[in-house]
């Protein structure tokens, strides 16, 4: 399948089946690059209609103390942007329909190299790519390498983003919006639904694009409640919290984590799955 | 190296980029905050009475202008270049860091920020901060690396005293980097209130060119004193860098005077073939950190390194995006000196001119010590003795067997 359809029809099959969708995050290769493989491989049956993996990097600066830690963990293991890609690569071979997004900092992949990372990601079968620190003013040396190998580069929005400002944004998106439904850092504040309702009605005014809202849905409650007046709701830290749970101080998963983290997941997803806006 | 160019003074442009370097790699939470400030700040400096507060802040609070001093006997020592010490030590809180914090304080007053946040490394930006908000009145967090709070703990207790809330931060290395981690998740959750007062010419647009901007009375100041005492300009300047905010604050008035030559010199900590280091331009590589495209420490994936130096001012892995453009340009050399070398400059600048430098001064006259003997006696050096070295005692005690 063409890459750049997989987002689109995602989002178009959700809308068929009317309701809204489940974004998960994890870091990869947390708490190691087997369980990181085993936890992935399980996602799309448990429900993850979309796929965020962290790219880990060394100083996380718009994430909480979880994705910290993740991303402390993944780093253990040099995970470096070649093993998440060996890693998405390895994730194509049996399903080939759940669009996979990647998410980190630009560091990372500038010292990659733009275009050798956006052939390398089309090549691995990687649909989106969200950089936390690129806003849209600086995003094109990497956009213009995304475009050409048919990768949506995703833009988050904040509740710092004015009427004034969001046609910046938007006019660069694509795949998805996400927006970020509190002015803090990953895993702290408890999103407000009120303030979401109004927020993605007034994104609704600026962009035909589906719209994800993520950062601070920690709950299956939350994440239906969330879901309600989006096209899909994100969980990233409280996914990363179960896996930090069941690790000792070395990093080392005790039995049984990866059907904690699929259970979890499987009860966000029963959770946004009776949602629709 | 880039082709001679007519100024050098022309950056930022008006996205933030120094060339290459610069610009503003933020979250979008962040973006429209920095749009805001740099809006805030270009009004600022249009506005006369506001260069008259700072001016009439600048002399009666801090004591500006600092002096310019011949230094008799050091000159006399290493037998070369006659050599001036810019007395930025002599400022009110004991470093060139207060120059910056009264130009942002009342910036941020202009803005109606009720809450200052800070990083600090060495504390002397944090006890700048700090004193700047309690004569204004304006509640004051800063960010601090555990480790740099047990090396300088007296700047430690002068901000609790001046009424400010010092964090440790516990991660990743727990120094200056890490601080600046720490205080931009702050920002990001306290966007409302919050002014995020940055304290080196480094992080995204408008900082670097606003930090620059305020340390500039320094390299100002020297041409008009300079000039009283030798009619002339000097022939080169030293500072060090570690961000880099009081190098940039002496050379930026002198960049297109093409007779003066520049030397940063940065903290090659126990040696650059060590790894051991805080040396971003002689031993780093291009990346995007904190908000900017700047020389960095890293490592093949791109994720930073630790940086090490006796100096808690200059133990971090980046420096200011205009001095990695001006190394770019060939405009400015970058140096480096030592741990060790710092430590014999502190010690003879303390015995033969009466005068405690900081670390971070330290190295700069390290590399004085090298190249001044080399020099002809009629060659005019000015080195910026940015930083007293009180808060220092402790470090150095320590690194020479001491115990106090």
């Amino acid at each position: 399948m063409n890459s750049s359809n997989r987002i689109a029809q995602r989002f178009a099959l959700l809308e068929k089946h009317k309701r809204s969708g489940l974004v998960t995050f994890v870091t990869a290769n947390d708490p190691t690059p087997q369980v990181f493989m085993d936890i992935l491989e399980g996602l799309p049956s448990m429900g993850a209609d979309l796929i965020e993996i962290g790219i880990p990097f060394s100083d996380p600066m718009a994430d909480g103390p979880a994705i910290q830690a993740s991303s402390q963990r993944s780093l253990k293991h040099n995970t470096n942007i070649d093993d998440v890609l060996s890693a998405v690569t390895e994730f194509r071979r049996n399903e080939i329909d759940t669009p996979i997004i990647l998410m980190g900092y630009y560091n990372p992949i500038y010292h990659y190299g733009d275009q050798e990372f956006a052939e390398a990601a089309a090549q691995a079968g990687v649909d989106g790519v969200i950089v936390v620190d690129l806003p849209p003013e600086e995003a094109e040396e990497l956009n213009v390498h995304l475009r050409a190998n048919d990768i949506h580069m995703i833009f988050l929005t904040a509740p710092t983003s004015s009427d004034e400002r969001l046609p910046t944004i938007l006019s660069k998106a694509s795949g998805f919006v996400y927006h970020v439904a509190i002015a803090g850092i990953t895993g702290t504040a408890v999103a407000s639904e009120q303030l979401v309702k109004a927020a993605v009605e007034r994104l609704r005014r600026h962009t035909k694009l589906p719209v994800a809202v993520g950062f601070g849905i920690k709950t299956p409650e939350q994440a239906k409640a969330i879901g309600a007046h989006c096209n899909a709701a994100v969980v990233g830290s409280a996914i990363v919290d179960v896996i930090a749970k069941s690790v000792d101080g070395d990093g080392k998963p005790a039995p049984g984590l990866t059907t904690k983290v699929l259970e979890f997941v499987k009860s966000l997803a029963t959770g946004v799955h009776g949602s629709w806006p | 190296m880039a082709e001679a160019l007519n100024t050098y003074k022309a950056g930022a442009d008006e996205n933030g980029h120094f060339g290459l370097f610069g610009g503003r790699y933020v979250a979008e939470t962040l973006m429209p905050l920095i749009l805001e400030l740099e809006k805030a700040y270009v009004a600022a400096c249009a506005d006369p009475k506001f260069t008259a507060e700072l001016k009439h802040l600048n002399t009666h609070y801090s004591g500006r202008p600092s002096a310019m001093y011949f230094a008799e006997r050091l000159t006399a020592h290493f037998g070369g270049a006659k050599l001036y010490f810019k007395r930025d030590e002599l400022n009110h809180t004991g470093s060139h860091k207060i120059n910056n914090c009264l130009g942002q304080i009342l910036v941020a007053k202009r803005m109606g920020k009720k809450r200052i946040i800070a990083e600090t490394g060495a504390g002397q930006h944090g006890v700048a901060t700090a004193t700047v908000c309690a004569r204004f009145g304006l509640q004051c967090v800063v960010y601090m690396g555990a480790k740099d709070i047990e090396r300088q703990k007296p700047n430690v207790f002068r901000m609790r005293m001046l009424g400010a809330e010092v964090r440790p931060v516990e991660k990743g290395t727990a120094t200056l980097k890490d601080a600046m981690n720490e205080a931009l998740r702050d920002w990001v959750s306290n966007v409302h209130d919050t002014y995020y007062l940055i304290g080196t010419a480094a992080g995204p647009h408008p900082y670097p060119t606003m930090v620059r901007d305020f340390q500039s009375v320094i390299g100002e100041e020297v041409r008009t004193q300079l000039h009283e005492a030798e009619g002339r300009l000097p022939d080169s300047l030293v500072a060090a860098v570690g961000g880099g905010s009081n190098a940039i604050g002496l050379f930026h008035p002198f960049l297109d005077d093409a007779s003066v030559k520049m030397f940063g010199v940065e903290a090659a900590g126990r040696g650059l073939n060590t790894g051991e280091h805080a040396a971003s331009i002689t031993g780093g590589s291009p990346g995007v950190l904190h908000g900017n495209r700047t020389y960095l420490l890293q490592d093949d994936n791109g994720q930073i390194k630790d940086a090490h130096s006796i100096s808690a001012g200059l133990d971090y892995p980046g420096i200011g995006p205009e001095h990695a453009w001006l190394h770019f340009q060939g405009r400015v050399d970058y140096v480096s000196a030592t741990d060790t070398e710092a430590l014999a400059a502190f010690q003879l600048c303390s015995k033969l001119e009466g005068i405690l430098p900081a670390l971070e001064p330290a190295h700069a006259l390290a590399y004085v010590a090298r190249v001044a003997p080399t020099l002809p006696k009629d060659h005019l050096m000015v080195m910026n003795l940015c930083g007293r070295g009180d808060k220092d005692v402790f470090t150095v005690a320590e690194a020479l067997g001491d115990k106090l």
